[in-house]
């Protein structure tokens, strides 16, 4: 009995040097050589990269001869002399700012239409997450192109209701606000990002208020919103970065055109660099563009302080 | 009150499901459509042109859809393979190993979540491209075998921190090293986040047009997508045909949806994915 009471002991102190050792040295080594495959990658494919784009942009390059350094030339040129650029970004941000809360918009009404006790949600889910699956695929690209034609199909449906409809894609006034469509058609991903969050607020929450005599309106706004805020900011940020990189529904439904109108940024981007070989005005274009993200995301991040809620900060809620 | 309400909600979303699919509907009759009946308001063609799919497959002179599937097919068992490995074995040194300035490369790599992608393109481009590797699988398999991305590491991370720690510690007790316990414990506990990195990882490099389309360029070697870009650019389309063969080329991506539901949507909800 003694010796078993020992074991335990001597077990409890093996333990406590396990521990110890799990905590302090021992797997420094261990820990970057697991990390080792993302730290090269990253080392390799993403900073040793940003640093020649940065240095890049300053320079003449058309991977012919060697990069012949400029100065600034590009980024004057860009903001001085370059139409395509002011047009491209015009573009971008007219995308940005119909699409991302377009499909935030949607997103949530759907995730709240689905989050429901009812028979056959999964049936529902699936049908509506489905288009978001391969949305992004140039297959779609090729559905969109003919259905919005001018012979195409919604122009078909739309002739039942006598409306007389237009080139969709060929006509420089709507040819954007299609490509839109097609990327709140895919709101997806976003939905069931809000859908976990529906499913995250206790619903004491809503039977209390629901005592109190608050209506639909009213609980969601005072209880739905402000609980959702932190995953609405999250899809807010990601949708904001992910609209300025816009590029295959462009590059293959319209070719940025007609008359340049969804000549997206990507798009120039791409163009400069692998079709006219101008690798350094790409990377300035490059740089603008991170520069023009990271502001828009630090300013996101600056404005959530005003209306992001989170439950830590004593809001009173549990 | 309470069955009326069911009643709408019902009503509500079999409609929204129906207009959602409503395109994809088309699509699948507009397959087996002569090219003047495309435009027809009608869903289903008055005679089905089963030869849409057949003379599809082969509109290339050169090599039927066999060929560009196979292709495509080919490098996804890289990048799955790549992304899967990998990413486990860094997630597992992010999730449970401590180690000097962990914190920091944990920040970076969700930092790198938010980078656009044209910022690097250029020069890995100008690097792939010295390397003799431009017009290879090379330059879209490979990022795969670093990590596979870090979103899944991110995934991964969260997913092995919902593990006890006690069964390290036994494990630990028992005399296994950092690598046994990565290997006994930690890989066949997180196989099915690792399912989820493995459905991603295929449905996306099967859409990713981008890298395709910047590094392929001899037809031997194009991909699905590739392929259905140069039906699309030629003078003379017949859509019929060419909507056939995108309705097969998504058909991988719905087939695994479909067996795959639960991954895919526990996936999305616990790294919030881009859509």
């Amino acid at each position: 009995m003694v010796a078993e009471t020992k074991t335990t002991a001597e077990a409890e102190k093996t333990r406590r040097a396990v521990r110890k050792r799990i905590k302090t040295g021992d797997t420094h080594l261990a820990g970057y050589i697991f990390i080792s495959p993302w730290l090269i990658g990253f080392l390799l494919l993403t900073l040793w990269p940003i640093a020649q784009s940065f240095y890049l942009s300053f320079t003449d390059y058309s991977l012919l001869e060697d990069p012949v350094w400029v100065g600034t030339e590009n980024y004057v040129n860009i903001f001085t002399n370059d139409s395509t650029f002011t047009k491209s970004l015009g573009v971008t941000f007219l995308f940005v700012l119909f699409s991302v809360p377009l499909k935030l918009f949607f997103s949530l009404l759907v995730a709240m239409a689905l989050n429901q006790k009812l028979k056959g949600m999964n049936l529902y889910r699936t049908a509506i997450y489905f288009p978001s699956l391969i949305g992004g695929s140039i297959a779609v690209a090729a559905l969109w192109r003919n259905m919005f034609g001018l012979d195409g199909y919604i122009n078909q449906v739309l002739a039942w209701f006598g409306i007389q409809g237009v080139g969709w894609i060929s006509n420089p006034d709507t040819s954007l606000g299609t490509l839109i469509l097609l990327n709140t058609w895919q709101f997806g991903s976003t939905m069931v990002i809000f859908l976990a969050g529906l499913k995250q607020i206790p619903q004491e929450l809503y039977e209390s208020a629901a005592v109190d005599g608050a209506a639909k309106i009213r609980r969601f706004i005072s209880i739905t919103l402000p609980m959702l805020s932190p995953v609405m900011f999250f899809n807010l940020i990601l949708g904001v970065i992910g609209s300025f990189q816009t590029f295959t529904s462009a590059f293959i439904i319209t070719k940025g055109g007609p008359v340049n109108s969804t000549y997206v940024y990507a798009l120039y981007l791409y163009e400069k660099a692998f079709k006219h070989y101008q690798m350094g005005y790409a990377s300035a274009l490059a740089w603008i563009l991170l520069a023009i993200v990271a502001l828009l995301t630090i300013v996101n991040f600056a404005a959530s302080r005003y209306w992001v809620f989170y439950e830590s900060e004593g809001g009173g809620t549990k | 009150m309470k069955l009326k309400s069911k009643v709408t909600n019902h009503l509500f979303l079999s409609l929204f499901s129906l207009l959602m699919l409503y395109p994809v509907i088309w699509w699948v009759g507009a397959s087996l459509k002569k090219t003047e009946e495309l435009s027809l308001p009608t869903i289903w063609p008055k005679t089905p042109m089963w030869e849409n799919y057949s003379k599809g497959w082969h509109f290339s002179s050169e090599y039927t859809f066999a060929h560009f599937f196979g292709n495509s097919l080919l490098m996804e068992v890289g990048n799955v393979f790549g992304g899967v490995l990998t990413a486990a074995i860094v997630a597992y040194g992010f999730g449970r190993l401590s180690f000097k300035l962990r914190g920091f490369w944990f920040s970076i790599l969700l930092l790198t979540m938010m980078l656009p992608g044209q910022v690097t393109i250029v020069p890995q481009y100008i690097l792939f491209n010295k390397l003799g590797f431009v017009d290879s699988y090379v330059p879209l398999v490979l990022p795969h075998f670093f990590g596979g991305g870090a979103f899944f590491i991110f995934l991964l991370v969260q997913f092995i921190r919902g593990i006890p720690r006690d069964l390290d510690e036994a494990a630990k007790i028992d005399g296994a090293s950092v690598y046994g316990i990565f290997l006994r414990i930690i890989f066949p506990l997180i196989k099915p986040a690792l399912m989820t990195v493995a459905i991603f990882t295929f449905i996306w490099s099967w859409d990713d047009f981008f890298a395709q389309v910047l590094y392929i360029s001899s037809v031997e070697k194009f991909t699905v997508g590739l392929a259905l870009r140069m039906f699309i650019d030629q003078f003379d389309i017949q859509w019929g045909q060419l909507l056939a063969m995108s309705l097969l080329s998504v058909l991988p991506s719905m087939l695994i949806f479909l067996f795959a539901q639960k991954h895919f949507v526990e996936g999305i909800a616990t790294t919030g994915l881009k859509g």
